[in-house]
């Protein structure tokens, strides 16, 4: 692992997110720069993906439950260079592959169609068992929102993988503590996610999930984790990078004006790669 | 005349699918010897997954099956499939494009007992408006175990009504086409446009009634036969659509979409569910008190033809 590299890439990917949603003038600033760190890890030095097996099934997935955080994903996949990043300027406006939420049929590398929260998980799960029963090595990953365990769709998917044994699974929950309408401990408590994932058969660990070292560790024990699907709940600031929008849940689906978007790029200048 | 439930061919059907072809994977949502996937269950074990009393859930892992290859048949009683799981069968399916055969039994106020609760009225409507979602509902076992045959190469999502009382054999030899519809019987002046439980309903009707009336059967209802309807309503003076359904947005509503623009003189009388719930009764009871049974159909052609 080269984390110097790792840092430059997620910071760069950062500015591309910033860079969206201005430009679209819509789009989830806050949950997509929370979870950076954990899918720039994922795309760079866990999964098995890239330009020649992008187009198959037979390969490491993603499905990003928490689908709101779309510029992130276009962000990595143009970083990964399976998109152009010229195409990411087409986020959200009319005639574009890069919907609102993502859309599988217009993007390889996109695994599934997401946006209504809490559904990501169930597919996730239902690739898993395709592996499980075709006995092809591949590994499935998901990214899940702390508000999104809300859904009771999570518990059921949850129920489901562990009944299954689902052990090429494995969740990661963004835990950025922050949903639209403020704390998550507020507006309707999902904690704690670990002990009840764990009371539901999940192998848990937890993380910063701004830490490489730490994601390194964790993923390397959910591949070698057997039985259990595993749930990484990975502890992160929302708005991570951008001084004014960390730890506000204003941002989780603002955008910056023109004042806030030069701060916001000022302070992502430093070196990408 | 030999009678069998659309859920009972269903499950034929699906075990000589399973057998067939190792890609299907079949889901079930706790409901498996009331389905009958549970045939399936004993003919391939290993291509049946119980998920549980989880629709929602079922209904995602269907599409990340089918998005790992799979030809996924996932089933529980329409109300809990069209209806709880409405949102996931639209998103996680529908939306993109996920080949995954919703098969759906125990539609319809001849639930019985049940009652309202579990008699899914709406279903038909439900699954008709979602883009790209192809809708079957089948009237006996020859055209049951046709359409769960072929649905298997249509790439894409299809949602098919099943119902759970025994029904009469209608087709002697039958041939599924998509978007074709059936005339069961050529008449003048009166036709009879009916689909699945309805479809023996609107026979007896027939052979009840003084005049000859034409009986066509749309176990397609989505894409619907076009050609056919716009023909009918040229050479008719009254339609009458049957649906064990909602009046609004059902069978009789996609054959009004057809008619609407053209501006025939034919009219068309809806015969359905009122915008009403059901109750508990037996199948019999029900149709007789929703004016659903043959009678009752025949008495209101009278009415108004």
């Amino acid at each position: 692992m080269n984390k110097e590299m790792l840092e430059k890439r997620a910071n760069h990917i950062r500015q591309n997110i910033v860079r969206m949603v201005y430009e679209a003038k819509s789009g989830h600033p806050g949950g997509s720069l929370s979870a950076t760190d954990i899918l720039t890890y994922l795309y760079f030095e866990e999964m098995d993906i890239n330009e020649k097996n992008v187009s198959g099934i037979k390969r490491d997935r993603f499905v990003l439950s928490k689908g709101h955080a779309s510029p992130l994903l276009y962000a990595v996949l143009s970083e990964k260079g399976l998109l152009q990043e010229e195409e990411l300027s087409g986020f959200r406006k009319i005639h574009s592959r890069l919907q609102g939420h993502p859309n599988m049929n217009y993007i390889d590398g996109v695994d599934m169609s997401t946006g209504s929260l809490g559904q990501g998980i169930s597919a996730a799960a239902g690739m898993a068992l395709a592996g499980k029963i075709d006995e092809t090595p591949y590994r499935i990953y998901t990214l899940l929102g702390d508000g999104e365990c809300e859904e009771g769709e999570v518990w059921e998917a949850a129920m489901f993988a562990a009944h299954y044994h689902l052990d090429n699974l494995c969740a990661i929950v963004d835990f950025n503590g922050l949903q639209i309408d403020g704390d998550v401990r507020d507006v309707i408590d999902p904690t704690p996610i670990d002990q009840k994932f764990e009371a539901f058969g999940w192998y848990v660990e937890h993380v910063n999930g701004h830490d490489f070292d730490e994601l390194s560790k964790a993923f390397t024990k959910a591949r070698e984790n057997k039985g259990k699907p595993t749930m990484i709940l990975a502890h992160t600031i929302k708005g991570k990078g951008v001084s004014f929008m960390e730890n506000n849940y204003a941002w989780h689906g603002s955008v910056p004006n023109d004042e806030q978007y030069i701060q916001a790029m000022n302070e992502l200048k430093e070196e990408s790669v | 005349m030999s009678k069998m439930a659309t859920r009972e061919a269903y499950g034929k059907a699906l075990a000589q699918l399973v057998e067939k072809r190792k890609d299907v994977i079949v889901l079930d949502a706790d409901l498996s010897k009331s389905t009958k996937t549970a045939d399936a269950k004993k003919a391939a074990p290993n291509q049946h997954y119980n998920i549980g009393i989880a629709e929602g859930n079922m209904m995602g892992v269907a599409a990340g099956l089918a998005s790992s290859g799979k030809v996924v048949y996932a089933s529980s009683f329409a109300m809990f499939a069209a209806g709880r799981a409405y949102e996931q069968i639209r998103n996680s399916i529908a939306y993109p494009k996920r080949n995954v055969k919703i098969c759906a039994t125990h539609a319809g106020i001849s639930v019985g007992e049940d009652g309202a609760s579990h008699q899914c009225i709406e279903d038909i409507a439900l699954m008709r408006v979602i883009p790209g979602m192809k809708v079957f509902q089948p009237c006996d076992e020859a055209s049951t175990k046709a359409i769960i045959a072929a649905i298997a190469d249509i790439d894409g999502p299809c949602y098919v009504r099943l119902g759970r009382c025994a029904v009469e054999s209608i087709y002697q030899d039958y041939t599924f086409t998509l978007g074709k519809g059936h005339v069961l019987r050529k008449g003048k002046h009166i036709a009879l446009i009916a689909s699945g439980l309805m479809v023996q309903e609107a026979l007896k009707a027939a052979d009840m009634l003084e005049e000859e009336v034409t009986v066509i059967d749309i176990d397609c209802i989505k894409p619907i036969d076009q050609e056919l309807i716009v023909e009918t309503a040229k050479n008719h003076n009254v339609i009458y659509t049957i649906e064990e359904h909602n009046v609004m947005a059902g069978l009789g509503s996609a054959v009004a979409e057809v008619l609407a623009p053209l501006g025939l003189s034919c009219r068309q009388i809806m015969i359905g569910m009122q915008d009403q719930f059901g109750e508990s009764g037996t199948p019999q009871e029900l149709l007789k008190a929703y004016g659903l049974d043959a009678e009752s159909i025949v008495e209101k052609i009278k009415q108004t033809k």
